[in-house]
């Protein structure tokens, strides 16, 4: 069976994590020449509300786009985190804000817990950076698209004028991820 | 006039499906979109708005959904290609004007992003809840021709099918996708530039005092020359004879109507689209369309590694309805399992074309989740 790598992107509607989730599959999908989709679900609010973002990654074709054995997921929220754990594989990795996910599931997984809002708001000075600094993150620590990738899909992506701002956000996170494996 | 912007993206590249039929309907040279946006299609007229005007084209965001809708059958009479598009509740409300461009002979294209239904419903959540208003939303006796997509890809392919068999067969051709195929992101590659061109079916040879805008006698109808080319002919909602004026004649009355599907049904080989899966092997078949389809894939793919011989029977075109398509491909198969993101609205024209042969098991979800592969594997287990 080719190889399928399931991520979900989770927290509250406004988190930036549909751009994110986009900037992941671009990367593996024109820099990386793998097939990748992103979807979505949110409700009907701008802001707020439950809000998750899938990504797939794989070598071969994508038949289903969904996500439902996760190798990967994000939580900002305790409410999302307590939702979707159950789809986390045993081998998976979860990600949580440690702000705001203060009980942390118990399971097989591994488990990265960072305060991802403080980072964008102290350290790069913008709290709307934390969607770069969990995708910094995520690939620091699953390695699933390379940062130069990333890198070229935010730069591709995010908003003209933001990419230094945004770039920031990632490396921080990248960094961070890379320095607990150290 | 395919525009710049399209050409530029002959991929890879990563949109939405929403997208990708924005770029689509640029390529197939559309001159005019009227719309009022509505989640879960939105993006298209979002996209269209930055595309259109740039290509020389002209893009308004009407007062309603019913006034878009008659927009476009004006546009097109002006000689313009064109788009309205929209989700459930607004196709409720164009449903008047559908029948009046199925009875003018009006070519133009509607694109419906299904939702959960009925009224307000779920409007951020995938549903196939308009398959039947697709076919019967308005009144009277009519030809439909409509397309459902499953991947984005697909979605940019069948736009340009919709507007070539608008075009030729003169007559409103329906995108039905749902929200998953029109939000989803993923990889695609579109037909290099030049690669396809939409006919245009707007000149005639004949002088203006010779043409008759309507006629009932061809395998296809005649040109529409657009309005304002010194061709004079009238419009109407009423029966008409050739020359477009209103006729009561019942004898006119029954001619048009025939006419009307027989049109579509004597072009089955132009319109209907369906993708066969595994069928070689297969004593059970799955039936399903849109993004449901690309479950059913997946609960295959599952299926067959268990060594269950699962084939799939995909209409790309949900109407006309490939009754003797499906009839064939369900030959010595000892089960259907019919999937859709409804309560099972096209699940009885499954029903009817197989003539109660192949027992047809339902698989329906509705509520806003998608179906699941694995849910779909229970069920082909339990056949």
């Amino acid at each position: 069976m080719s190889w399928r790598y399931e991520a979900r992107l989770s927290g509250s509607g406004g988190q930036g994590l549909i751009l994110a989730g986009k900037i992941l599959a671009e990367a593996a999908a024109i820099y990386e020449n793998k097939n990748a989709t992103q979807s979505q679900s949110y409700g009907p609010e701008a802001r707020g509300g439950a809000s998750r973002s899938e990504v797939i990654i794989a070598d071969g074709d994508i038949d289903f786009p969904k996500a439902t054995r996760l190798d990967l997921l994000l939580s900002l929220t305790q409410e999302a985190c307590d939702k979707y754990v159950c789809d986390l594989k045993d081998d998976g990795l979860l990600i949580v804000d440690s702000k705001y996910v203060k009980q942390i599931p118990e399971g097989a997984f591994r488990v990265i817990a960072t305060p991802i809002a403080e980072v964008a708001e102290n350290e790069v000075g913008r709290a709307v950076t934390a969607n770069m600094v969990a995708l910094g993150i995520i690939v620091g620590a699953t390695k699933v698209v390379s940062a130069e990738s990333a890198e070229k899909a935010i730069s591709a992506r995010v908003p003209r004028g933001s990419e230094e701002l945004n770039l920031k956000a990632f490396r921080l996170g990248l960094e961070g991820a890379l320095a607990a494996q150290a | 006039m395919a525009s710049m912007d399209t050409d530029a993206h002959v991929g890879p590249v990563l949109m939405t499906g929403n997208e990708a039929v924005a770029h689509a309907a640029m390529k197939a040279g559309l001159g005019f979109f009227a719309g009022y946006p509505i989640t879960p299609s939105t993006e298209i007229a979002e996209t269209l708005s930055a595309m259109l005007p740039r290509a020389g084209g002209v893009f308004i965001q009407m007062e309603d959904e019913i006034a878009a809708m008659s927009a476009i059958i004006g546009g097109s009479l002006a000689g313009a290609k064109t788009l309205t598009a929209t989700s459930g509740p607004g196709f409720s409300l164009k449903q008047e004007a559908i029948g009046y461009a199925c009875l003018t002979e009006v070519p133009c294209v509607i694109v419906n992003v299904m939702r959960g239904g009925p009224s307000t419903g779920l409007p951020t959540l995938p549903a196939q809840g308009d398959v039947m208003q697709a076919r019967w939303g308005t009144h009277g006796d009519h030809p439909v021709v409509a397309y459902c997509p499953e991947r984005v890809e697909e979605a940019y392919l069948l736009t340009l099918k919709c507007f070539e068999v608008a075009e030729r067969l003169r007559t409103p051709v329906m995108l039905l996708m749902d929200e998953i195929v029109g939000h989803v992101t993923e990889r695609v590659i579109f037909p290099v530039k030049g690669a396809f061109e939409v006919t245009s079916n707007r000149e005639t040879t004949l002088s203006p005092e010779d043409y008759r805008p309507y006629g009932y006698d061809q395998q296809l109808p005649p040109p529409l020359v657009p309005f304002g080319k010194g061709y004079r002919y009238h419009v109407s909602g009423l029966m008409h004879d050739e020359t477009g004026f209103p006729s009561s004649d019942t004898a006119n009355g029954d001619r048009e109507l025939r006419w009307l599907m027989s049109k579509v049904e004597n072009n089955r080989e132009m319109v209907i689209d369906v993708e066969l899966v595994n069928m070689e092997d297969a004593d059970i078949m799955l039936f399903a369309y849109g993004a449901s389809a690309r479950s059913a894939k997946g609960a295959m793919r599952l299926a067959r590694e268990e060594g269950l011989k699962v084939g799939l029977f995909r209409p790309r075109s949900i109407w006309p309805f490939a009754y003797d398509e499906l009839k064939a491909a369900a030959q010595g198969v000892k089960a259907i399992i019919s999937i859709e993101m409804n309560l099972g609205q096209l699940t009885n024209e499954v029903k009817l074309a197989v003539e109660g042969q192949v027992p047809v098991v339902p698989f329906f979800k509705v509520g806003g989740e998608p179906v699941l592969p694995a849910e779909i594997l229970e069920t082909i287990r339990g056949v």
